[in-house]
């Protein structure tokens, strides 16, 4: 029987397969829980839960959230507006003050790549990584690729566009890693500047030099945010020229296939990445994507809570 | 050491059994108003699915057929025993006011029937819950019995009683292991 091992969730790289597919379809079972009457199970009764958010997060923070609640989880949001990382705590300190505390998990958002590592060293609850600067965003990789199987029926076989700010998206590594491992090929086309050297060999990856060549055929279109508080300035010239070269818009989405799914990790700037026509037409799948996000965080504070020993 | 098997009932005694509950259902609830069949995954599911059968050929009409995973429901999911997989909770109509039959397979310690009981209260509130099991083999840990059983059978909390199915989830039989 399928059987997780890892105390901590930081990175679709450092899971397998199994485990990935493992879950996905836990993630399945857990939204029927999510359109009942009485939206909660008793299971992770008793169980404390960190969010502590050091970057601004909506749908991450309050989807993490809900999943706990709905798990029966006591969960408790820590911003860093209201907390002692302003007064000058180490992230180190902080952790070992919250474990004071008897957290069974902490939900950690981060700046720095990594830093979810090093906090897991630290401390003796499960880590569940909610995006780790350009590193990786595992719960948002997999509510993705759960809403591919939702509109599929597999993960195996799809090409899938990934068009934007690849240097900097933890979303576009995750779902590389997770994507490649079941099978899929994943192409990516962005302005030079924000395609990093050397991607392709992080496995079926293809590094396109236009973005009507990772449209054509492609079963999803994934398209990033352009993170403007990121960057500097000197990345692209600006907003409408980026548009013109790398949007997408009812004329280029015709390349990829007639029932292509088009997603977005959100928040959108319309008109930027994608016109609005195409955010809110039929192929759109971007608030599935979110409905899906609470199942799949559900399954991952479900899954670490059943691991005692270290990985 | 190599395990001992003893079949207790064969494809027919199960079907004998299945057809003499659906009767038990029906002479308790006079009828199949308000009734709902609940199978408890996996065993239960393909068992409430006899039943049902039954119930429509002797009354030549269907019953509703839900399916609870109560994985979700255990008891022993804050220990550090990794995480069961969790497979589909299916019941898409109100529970409010009906009579729920409970279908499982083997009732053994009755944990697993507070657990889906705790699951059905979370779906609405029934006028009633029965259950009906095919095998009763005692060591009850909560008090707890069955309406309808099948067969009673005394056993060691060392053996093992399993209902197997085929391919198709028919029941074949019911063996005990030693």
């Amino acid at each position: 029987m399928a059987e997780f091992k890892h105390k901590h969730i930081i990175a679709l790289r450092d899971l397998s397969k199994a485990d990935i597919e493992l879950l996905i379809s836990t993630a399945e079972s857990m939204r029927e829980i999510n359109s009942r009457d009485i939206k909660k199970v008793p299971t992770l009764r008793g169980k404390t839960i960190i969010n502590l958010f050091y970057e601004a997060s909506t749908r991450t923070r309050t989807s993490f959230e809900i999943a706990g609640k709905r798990l029966s989880a006591d969960t408790v949001n820590i911003a860093p507006s209201n907390s002692s990382a302003t007064k000058g705590e180490t992230l180190a300190d902080t952790a070992l003050n919250l474990l004071a505390m008897k957290p069974d998990i902490i939900v950690m958002r981060h700046a720095v790549s990594g830093a979810h590592y090093f906090l897991a060293n630290k401390v003796n609850c499960s880590i569940i990584n909610a995006g780790d600067g350009a590193h990786e965003h595992p719960s948002q990789g997999l509510l993705d690729m759960l809403t591919m199987k939702d509109h599929f029926g597999r993960l195996d076989g799809l090409k899938v566009a990934i068009v934007g700010d690849i240097t900097h998206s933890r979303v576009a590594r995750s779902n590389i890693q997770g994507l490649t491992k079941l099978g899929s090929s994943v192409f990516l086309a962005g302005p030079p500047t924000m395609v990093p050297p050397g991607i392709e060999k992080m496995g079926n990856v293809t590094v396109c030099g236009t973005m009507d060549e990772a449209l054509q055929d492609a079963d999803v279109v994934m398209m990033l945010r352009i993170q403007q508080e990121r960057q500097g300035k000197t990345l692209m010239p600006n907003a409408r020229e980026y548009s013109r070269y790398f949007g997408l818009n009812p004329n280029n989405v015709k390349l990829a296939k007639p029932n292509a799914m088009i997603m977005h990790p959100g928040p959108i700037n319309r008109g930027v990445e994608m016109s609005s026509s195409v955010v809110d037409g039929d192929q759109s799948w971007i608030l599935k994507q979110v409905e899906n996000g609470v199942a799949v965080r559900m399954s991952m504070l479900y899954h670490v809570c059943g691991v005692d020993s270290v990985e | 050491m190599p395990t001992e098997k003893t079949v207790l009932l064969d494809g027919a005694g199960i079907k004998r059994a299945l057809t003499r509950i659906a009767h038990e259902i029906l002479e308790r609830n006079k009828g199949v108003a308000d009734i709902i069949l609940i199978g408890i995954r996996s065993g239960g599911v393909f068992l409430a699915d006899g039943i049902a059968q039954q119930i429509s050929v002797i009354e030549g009409k269907d019953v509703p057929i839900g399916a609870v995973d109560i994985t979700l429901y255990r008891d022993d999911c804050s220990g550090n025993l990794p995480h069961q997989p969790v497979g589909k909770t299916d019941i898409p109509f109100s529970l409010e006011a009906k009579k729920v039959i409970l279908v499982d397979d083997v009732l053994y310690t009755g944990r697993t029937i507070r657990a889906a009981m705790d699951a059905m209260m979370d779906f609405g509130r029934p006028q009633s819950i029965q259950l009906a099991v095919l095998i009763d083999r005692g060591h009850r840990e909560l008090p707890i019995r069955a309406d309808f059983v099948g067969r009673n059978v005394p056993t060691s909390q060392k053996e093992n009683v399993e209902v197997v199915f085929d391919a198709t989830n028919q029941p074949i039989e019911v063996v005990l292991e030693k």
